[in-house]
C-alpha cells in the first residue's frame, strides 16, 4: 500500500507543478524520492530546454508569429507539451495568470511570447525583481497605457493594476496612493512604435524619459520623497498584504480552489493557516518564489489537496497530450491542437482581461465541459497512441483481468485517479456487461484494446476527472 | 417551455475578421471610391447594382435577389464609438454590448434568459461553431454548441456502435446524477446532464430531415443546413448562432472576400429555399454583422482593420432598405482613415429584441437606442 500511496503522491505532484506524468516517468521519479523531485523541478536549468529548432522546421511562422492566432499559440502548445522543465512553464502559466495581458489588444504575439519568456527566466526568482522587470515590460506598458502616463498629464491604469490586481488588492491603499504610484511611473514607456507597414512589426523596447518624468515629491502608503517608480515597487514588497496576495494566489493556482480574486477582499482564504506559512516564507526570503513553493510542495497542507483544484483547459489539454504521447512534433494540424485550450475557454496569450480568467467551476458551461471531454476521450480512446499502449501493457502483463481488475487498473494508470463509490459502481457495471478481459489470443486482445479505450474513455468523462 | 414553431426565431451569422464594407456595398457614384481603392477596387461593370447609387460586391447574386423581393434591410455606419480596431475586443463589444468595460454576458445569454429562465429546455440556444461565442455565454444559462457535424453532436462522439452508445451515454448520465455534498459536484452534474439532454435532443433533427435543397459543400453551408435542420424538426429553439471567415483581408482581398462572400450567400440561398419547402421560413429572422470594417484606402494588395461596417437583417417580415447613412468618405470626416460609425450597433440590436423577439430591449442592450425600423 505504501508504493500505492508513494505513487498516488507524485502524481499528485506531477499534475501540480507539471502537466501529469505518465506510470514509467512517475516510478523513475518515485525512486529519486519526493523531495529530490521537488528540487529538481524548482530548478528547471537542470534540464534540457525544448528544442526550438524542431518547431521552426515544422512551423516557422510561430517564431515571430505578429498579431494572428494560431501561431503564437502553436509557440507556447509546442514548449508545453515537449518542456522537461515542467515547472518552469507552469510557473510562466501562473504569471501569465497574474499579469495578464492579452492579443485583444497588443496585437502582437511576438512581444507576448517575449514576455512569456520573461516569466520562464525569472518566474521562479525574487518577485521584486519580477514585478519590476513587468513594469519595464513593454506589453505590459502598452497593455495597461503607461506609455499614455505623462508627467503633465497622469494615466492611472497601469498604477492602479499594480496595486490592485499585481500586489495586494483592493483595500490595502487609498485612492490617492494609485495618483501617486502612477506619477512615479510617468515617463516609463517603450521606444515609439514604428508603423507596421511595409516592413512588419518592430521589436518593441522599454524607455525611460526623465523628460516625460513627473519628480515631484510624491506621498505613497507613509513614504514620502520623489519617489520613483523603482521606490513604488520597494514599499509594495515591503507590505504585508502582498506577501499575503501572491501567496493567496499561488494557493490558488497551485494547491486549492479559492473564491475568484475580486472576492478576496471580503471572504477568507479556505485555509488561512496555509496562506500565513507562505507568506512568511515570502518575507524572511525577500520574495523568493523558489523558497516559496519548496515549502509548498512540501507541506502537508499540499499533499492533502489531492483533486481539489479544477483543471484549467490548458491543463486538461496539455496533460492529456503528454499522456498520450505522439504530439510531440508540430505536424501540419497543430494549430487546431493548440487552439483547443481556446475552444475550452482559456485562449492563451489572450486573457478576457487585465482579471485573467476566472477559474475553478467558472471554467466549467455546457459547451466547454463537452469539449474538454470529447478532446480527451477522443485521445484515450486511441489505442494506437504510446501512451495509451504504455497503460495496456501494464493491463496486459497482469493476464486475465475480473471487471474490478479493469476498473482498478484503468483508474490506476491514468492517474490514479479517486473517483466516488457511485462512479466506481457505474465503472463496475460497465465492467462487468464485458465480462472478464484477456489478451489470450489475436481476436481476445483486439477486443481488450477496445474495451480499455472504453473504459478510459468512460472514466476521462466523469466529473471526478475534470480535477487535478 | 411553451414553444410554438411559430415563436420568433433569431439566426445570428457573424462574419468573423471585419468585413470590408466599401466593397460590399460600394458606392459607386462617390469617386472618392475609386481614388482610395486603386488596387482592390471591384471594376465597374463587375458591381451588381441594387439602385442608382449602391452596388453589391459580384459575389453577393443570391443577396441581392433578396434585396429585390424586399426583405433585405442594409443597417448603415453601424459600429460605436472609439473603436478599438482589435478583432477580440471589437467583437466582445458587439457580443456584450459593454464597449467601456470588459462584459462577461453576452447579450443572447441574456435573451436565453428571459426566453426560459427556468431552463426547460436546454436547446432554446443552438451554436455552431468550434467555441461557445461570447454573445451566448451567461453563466448557467444552458447551450447547446455543435462543434462538427450534427449526427455526430454529443458526448463520446468516438463511440458509434449503437447499442454500446446508448449503455455508454446511460453510464454517462447515471455518473452525473444529483449528489449530497460539494455544490460544485453538483453543478458539474448539472452541466453535463444538460448537454446529454440536449443532444439527446437535437439527434432527432437530422433523422426528421429530408429535403430536396442542396446545400454546397462550404463550412458555413453545411452550419447553416444544421440550423435547417433543428429549426426544421420544432425543437423550440429560438437562438442560433453560426460564424464564417477569415474576412481579415489584408492581403490578397480581391479573391479572397469574393470568395467569402459567396460562400455566405449561396448558403443563405440554400438554407432559405430549404425553409420556405418546407413552409418554416416566416418565423425566422437573419441578422449578419462584423466586428468592424475595414481602412478606406487599401495597401495595395487588401485592407487593415477600420471601424464602421454594414449589417444586414433579412427574413420575410423585413421591411427592405437603407437605413441609416453611409458615413462619409470625405478626408476630413474620417477617423483615422476609418469610415466613422454612424448608427450604434445596439440599436440594431433593440430594433430585433422589441419588434421581433418581444423583450425589452434596455435591460439586454444597456440602455435605449435609436431603432431603425426594418421590421414590421
Amino acid at each position: 500500500m505504501a508504493y500505492q500511496e508513494d505513487i498516488a503522491l507524485m502524481a499528485h505532484l506531477m499534475r501540480r507543478a507539471g502537466f501529469g506524468a505518465g506510470r514509467d516517468e512517475l516510478e523513475a521519479r518515485l525512486a529519486k524520492g519526493y523531495e529530490a523531485t521537488v528540487e529538481e523541478l524548482l530548478h528547471p536549468e537542470t534540464q534540457p530546454p525544448v528544442d526550438v529548432y524542431t518547431l521552426l522546421r515544422y512551423q516557422p511562422a510561430a517564431l515571430l508569429p505578429g498579431g494572428q492566432p494560431p501561431m503564437g499559440n502553436v509557440n507556447v502548445m509546442f514548449s508545453l507539451v515537449n518542456t522537461k522543465r515542467p515547472l518552469e512553464e507552469k510557473v510562466a502559466l501562473f504569471w501569465h495568470h497574474l499579469f495578464a495581458t492579452g492579443n485583444s489588444k497588443v496585437d502582437n504575439y511576438d512581444q507576448l511570447l517575449e514576455q512569456i519568456n520573461l516569466f520562464r527566466q525569472r518566474g521562479l526568482g525574487n518577485y521584486r525583481d519580477l514585478l519590476l522587470e513587468v513594469a519595464r515590460n513593454p506589453t505590459m506598458l502598452f497593455w495597461l497605457d503607461n506609455n499614455q502616463n505623462h508627467g503633465t498629464a497622469v494615466n492611472e491604469n497601469w498604477g492602479r493594476e499594480l496595486l490592485e490586481l499585481f500586489s495586494m488588492g483592493v483595500g490595502n491603499y487609498t485612492e490617492k496612493d494609485v495618483r501617486e504610484a502612477s506619477r512615479a511611473f510617468t515617463g516609463w514607456t517603450f521606444e515609439t512604435k514604428i508603423p507596421r507597414l511595409p516592413y512588419g512589426r518592430f521589436p518593441w523596447k522599454f524607455e525611460y524619459r526623465p523628460e516625460d518624468h513627473d519628480d515631484g515629491e510624491k506621498e505613497f502608503l507613509g513614504h514620502r520623497g520623489r519617489l520613483n517608480g523603482e521606490d513604488i515597487i520597494n514599499i509594495v514588497v515591503e507590505q504585508p498584504a502582498c506577501a499575503r496576495f501572491v501567496c493567496r494566489h499561488l494557493y490558488n493556482f497551485f494547491v486549492a480552489d479559492e473564491p475568484q480574486v475580486p472576492a478576496w477582499s471580503i471572504e477568507q482564504p479556505r485555509d488561512p493557516k496555509a496562506v500565513d506559512a507562505l507568506a512568511k516564507v515570502f518575507k524572511e526570503s525577500q520574495y523568493d518564489v523558489r523558497s516559496v513553493l519548496r515549502v509548498l510542495f512540501n507541506s502537508d497542507f499540499f499533499k492533502n489537496a489531492r483533486f481539489q483544484h479544477m483543471k484549467s483547459p490548458a491543463e486538461v489539454v496539455v496533460g492529456s497530450l503528454r499522456l498520450v504521447g505522439g504530439y510531440e512534433i508540430p505536424r501540419p494540424g497543430y494549430g487546431d491542437l493548440s487552439m483547443q485550450p481556446a475552444y475550452m475557454g482559456q485562449d492563451l496569450l489572450n486573457p478576457p482581461s487585465v482579471e485573467g480568467w476566472h477559474t475553478g467551476p467558472e471554467w466549467i458551461n455546457s459547451g466547454s465541459l463537452m469539449a474538454r471531454i470529447n478532446f480527451v476521450a477522443d485521445l484515450v480512446g486511441n489505442t494506437s497512441l504510446p501512451g495509451i499502449r504504455a497503460i495496456i501493457n501494464r493491463l496486459r502483463a497482469k493476464g486475465t483481468l475480473s471487471p474490478e481488475q479493469l476498473v482498478d487498473g484503468c483508474l490506476d494508470l491514468l492517474g490514479p485517479v479517486e473517483v466516488g463509490s457511485d462512479t466506481r459502481k457505474e465503472l463496475l457495471e460497465q465492467a462487468k456487461e464485458w465480462g472478464a478481459t484477456n489478451w489470450a489470443n489475436e481476436t481476445s486482445a483486439k477486443t481488450a484494446d477496445l474495451r480499455v479505450g472504453q473504459m478510459l474513455q468512460l472514466i476521462v468523462a466523469t466529473r471526478e476527472y475534470q480535477f487535478a | 417551455m411553451a414553444a410554438t414553431q411559430k415563436d420568433p426565431v433569431l439566426v445570428t451569422l457573424q462574419l468573423s475578421g471585419g468585413n470590408d464594407y466599401l466593397n460590399t456595398v460600394i458606392p459607386f457614384n462617390e469617386p472618392l471610391y475609386r481614388d482610395n481603392r486603386p488596387a482592390v477596387g471591384i471594376a465597374d461593370d463587375q458591381i451588381l447594382h441594387i439602385d442608382k447609387d449602391y452596388g453589391f460586391h459580384p459575389a453577393m447574386a443570391p443577396l441581392k435577389k433578396v434585396w429585390d423581393q424586399g426583405k433585405l434591410a442594409i443597417l448603415h455606419g453601424t459600429g460605436y464609438a472609439n473603436s478599438p480596431r482589435s478583432h477580440f475586443r471589437s467583437m466582445d463589444i458587439w457580443h456584450t454590448c459593454e464597449p467601456d468595460k470588459v462584459g462577461t454576458e453576452g447579450w443572447l445569454g441574456r435573451v436565453a434568459r428571459e426566453f426560459d429562465p427556468k431552463k426547460e429546455n436546454v436547446v432554446t440556444t443552438v451554436s455552431f461553431g468550434p467555441c461557445l461565442f461570447r454573445a451566448l455565454a451567461v453563466p448557467g444559462v444552458p447551450v447547446a454548441c455543435v462543434a462538427g457535424p450534427l449526427d455526430k453532436y454529443g458526448f463520446l462522439p468516438a463511440i458509434q456502435e449503437k447499442q454500446e452508445r446508448m449503455n455508454v451515454l446511460s453510464r454517462f448520465a447515471r455518473m452525473y446524477s444529483p449528489v449530497a455534498g460539494s455544490s460544485v459536484m453538483e453543478y458539474l452534474g448539472t452541466t453535463g446532464l444538460d448537454g446529454l439532454k440536449g443532444a439527446d435532443i437535437l439527434k432527432v433533427a437530422p433523422q426528421r430531415y429530408a429535403s430536396t435543397v442542396k446545400y454546397p459543400n462550404t463550412p458555413i453551408a453545411r452550419k447553416l443546413q444544421g440550423i435547417a435542420q433543428v429549426h426544421l424538426a420544432d425543437l423550440g429553439t429560438r437562438i442560433f448562432y453560426c460564424d464564417h471567415g477569415p474576412f481579415d483581408t489584408h492581403a490578397g482581398q480581391n479573391p479572397a472576400h469574393g470568395a467569402l462572400w459567396s460562400a455566405v450567400c449561396e448558403g443563405l440561398e440554400a438554407f432559405m429555399a430549404d425553409l420556405r419547402e418546407h413552409d418554416h421560413a416566416d418565423n425566422v429572422t437573419i441578422l449578419l454583422f462584423s466586428e468592424f470594417g475595414r481602412r478606406v484606402h487599401d495597401n495595395g494588395s487588401g485592407t487593415d482593420h477600420g471601424a464602421a461596417g454594414p449589417a444586414f437583417v433579412l427574413g420575410d417580415h423585413v421591411k427592405g432598405g437603407h437605413y441609416g447613412e453611409y458615413p462619409s468618405l470625405k478626408a476630413e470626416k474620417l477617423v483615422q482613415g476609418d469610415l466613422n460609425p454612424s448608427m450604434d450597433f445596439r440599436g440594431i440590436y433593440s430594433t430585433i429584441l422589441e419588434r421581433w423577439l418581444r423583450l425589452d430591449p434596455k435591460p439586454i442592450v444597456g440602455g435605449r437606442f435609436d431603432q431603425p425600423a426594418f421590421l414590421n
